[in-house]
């Protein structure tokens, strides 16, 4: 009997179930929440084990010898080696909590960016990325005399040019800081390939998983990255969390980030000596029930399967962007879905009626979308536009659910398009 | 229901035809706005007479179909009104939208009315008054000629 090697595709009945927040009515409308790239839904495992940590293991950590104490610290430290285990990283010396990935490119930025960049050297940044891993680098180049240089996207199809980056990577770059998915476009980026490149000049490398790390299987061994960083908040973990990965020699060569407690291991009136090393980097009370959360969020993405959600993930953005193609005079970004290259969200742009007003109403049917710039300005003035509609999914949306944006897209086309 | 509240046949006819709409380079004071949360930019440009009307007053931007109605009906509310009275208008607009309770709408106001729809939705009040805030700037009379200011993203509870 042939062995049946593929995995099933997703529960989404089950799946939605575990999702308190799906199961409403808003406007008088089901819910179709389609915003997950801003910040994902949360389900019960997690919630659960934010309020069993509050209500039965409270404590600070680190600190204490008593049981609590004991208890939160093992559940935050468990954390960090389920973090380092979910994305391959050697040990959990190479992950540092932070509220999120803004605060851990702004930590690099500082820690690792005061030390090794000086005056005329270069930061290469892509045009699409998030003012994220834009404006702390822009603040690096300020103190430093640095500059920063860009690669460019070819265009509405949401590519990297390549080409140029075989020009660009020149031995002046100190760092290459890129996106692995990028949260206008949906692009995939070719981290590997993009790690690899940098690594033959000895560049070092920051892959902003933001948008992929809880879609995709992220693995920092695989991706041969220096750096990488993540939200808790968009892959199904609450806010206030987030991991920046740094490979071990690389964190212990950097100095602090914040002082405070917990990040020293010797205080004196004059100096102070540092904790090691991830420990350098947290310092005062970390966000306990966040990592624990986080933890948890984890857990379900694994039973879930990291495969199995980029695909599902796959499949609803190729059949969102045809089924929008076939309603004509509509302007699509991103790759087209048959490279294989356009993760779950579509940025799109009717002619006649402005982003906002398609949101707006959109709200108005049940339908949470996102319009605006998306946090990528930059990108938006390159692309020439001013503001685009989002649609971005998650392992929990159906088509069915897209057949309805699309319904109401339909509607609100024929809404504004009324002899007036 | 609340949409076509909204998007009134009036309204959506000043956004697809708006008008004083195009540059004006003999303005005496060009205000730029936009609204960082949504990328929505509108330029108010106005010129005022010797005898301080509004003599002329049109805009240029870019931005959803609330917010360049309302600039529209705007240039052509004020237009040839004595400064003060401009202001008072801008007032009242601005009250009849924002005010803790809907206040009796001022008569002068007239389509411009139609826009307390935006009250159902508070996340478009900043489109309707962006022009309005620009227009308050040129009423002031800066010393420059030209002003860009940005609208606050959303301030903390009061
Ligand atoms: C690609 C990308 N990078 C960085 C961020 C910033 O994440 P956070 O706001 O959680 O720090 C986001 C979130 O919007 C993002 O989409």
């Amino acid at each position: 009997m042939p062995q049946i090697l593929e995995k099933p595709a997703l529960e989404l009945e089950s799946i939605r179930r575990d999702f308190p927040a799906l199961n409403q009515r808003v406007h008088g409308q089901p819910l179709v929440y389609f915003d997950n790239a801003a910040t994902s839904q949360k389900p019960r495992a997690v919630i659960d084990a934010i309020s069993r940590y509050y209500e039965c293991d409270n404590s600070n950590v680190h600190r204490g010898i008593h049981e609590l104490s004991r208890r939160a610290t093992e559940g935050y430290e468990a954390a960090r080696k389920r973090v380092a285990q979910f994305i391959g990283a050697g040990s959990a010396h190479e992950i540092v909590f932070t509220r999120g990935t803004t605060e851990a490119v702004n930590l690099i930025a500082s820690a690792w960016g005061d030390a090794n960049v000086k005056s005329g050297d270069t930061i290469l940044l892509t045009e699409m990325e998030h003012h994220s891993n834009i404006v702390p680098w822009q603040l690096l180049a300020k103190r430093t005399g640095a500059k920063l240089v860009y690669v460019p996207v070819t265009g509405d199809d949401g590519m990297l040019d390549l080409d140029a980056l075989d020009r660009l990577l020149t031995r002046e770059v100190k760092l290459f800081a890129f996106t692995h998915v990028s949260n206008t476009l949906g692009t995939i980026n070719p981290v590997r390939r993009l790690c690899a490149q940098a690594r033959e000049l000895g560049i070092a490398t920051f892959v902003d998983a933001a948008q992929s790390a809880g879609h995709m299987p992220v693995d920092v061994g695989e991706i041969g990255c220096d750096f990488l960083a993540f939200s808790g908040h968009k892959i199904c973990g609450p806010t206030g969390i987030g991991v920046l990965f740094g490979r071990q020699e690389l964190l212990e060569a950097m100095e602090p980030y914040q002082g405070g407690g917990d990040m020293i291991s010797r205080v004196d009136f004059q100096e102070s000596r540092w904790n090691v090393v991830p420990h350098k980097f947290e310092a005062g009370t970390p966000d306990i029930a966040g990592a624990i959360g986080l933890h948890a969020a984890l857990d379900y993405l694994d039973r879930v399967g990291r495969e199995r959600i980029l695909a599902h993930d796959l499949d609803l953005a190729a059949y969102a962007y045809e089924k929008l193609a076939a309603l004509g005079n509509i302007r699509l970004f991103g790759p087209r879905p048959e490279t294989g290259l356009h993760s779950g969200l579509i940025s799109f742009l009717l002619p006649e009626v402005h982003a906002h007003d398609v949101i707006t109403l959109a709200d108005r049917h049940g339908i949470a979308l996102r319009g605006g710039h998306h946090c990528t300005q930059p990108l938006m003035r390159k692309l020439g536009v001013a503001s685009t509609a989002r649609a971005s999914f998650y392992f929990y949306n159906t088509r069915e659910e897209i057949d309805r944006f699309l319904e109401t897209i339909a509607e609100i086309r024929t809404f504004f398009a009324r002899q007036v | 229901m609340d949409l076509e509240e909204l998007y009134q046949d009036v309204i959506l006819d000043h956004s697809r035809r708006p008008r004083n709409f195009g540059e004006m380079p003999d303005a005496d004071f060009h205000i730029h706005g936009d609204n960082p949360m949504c990328g929505d930019e509108v330029t108010l440009h106005v010129k005022f007479s010797a005898a301080d009307l509004v003599e002329k007053v049109g805009f240029t931007g870019n931005g959803c179909s609330i917010c360049m109605s309302s600039a529209s009906m705007l240039t052509q509310k004020i237009k040839r009104r004595p400064r003060a009275e401009a202001a008072e208008l801008s007032r009242a607009f601005q009250d009849l939208l924002t005010a803790p309770s809907e206040p009796e709408p001022d008569k002068r106001l007239g389509d411009l009315t139609l826009l307390r729809g935006v009250r159902k939705f508070p996340q478009r009040v900043k489109c309707a008054t962006l022009a309005w805030h620009a227009l308050d700037q040129a009423l002031a009379k800066p010393t420059a000629k030209e002003t860009n200011f940005s609208e606050e993203t959303d301030p903390p509870a009061p």
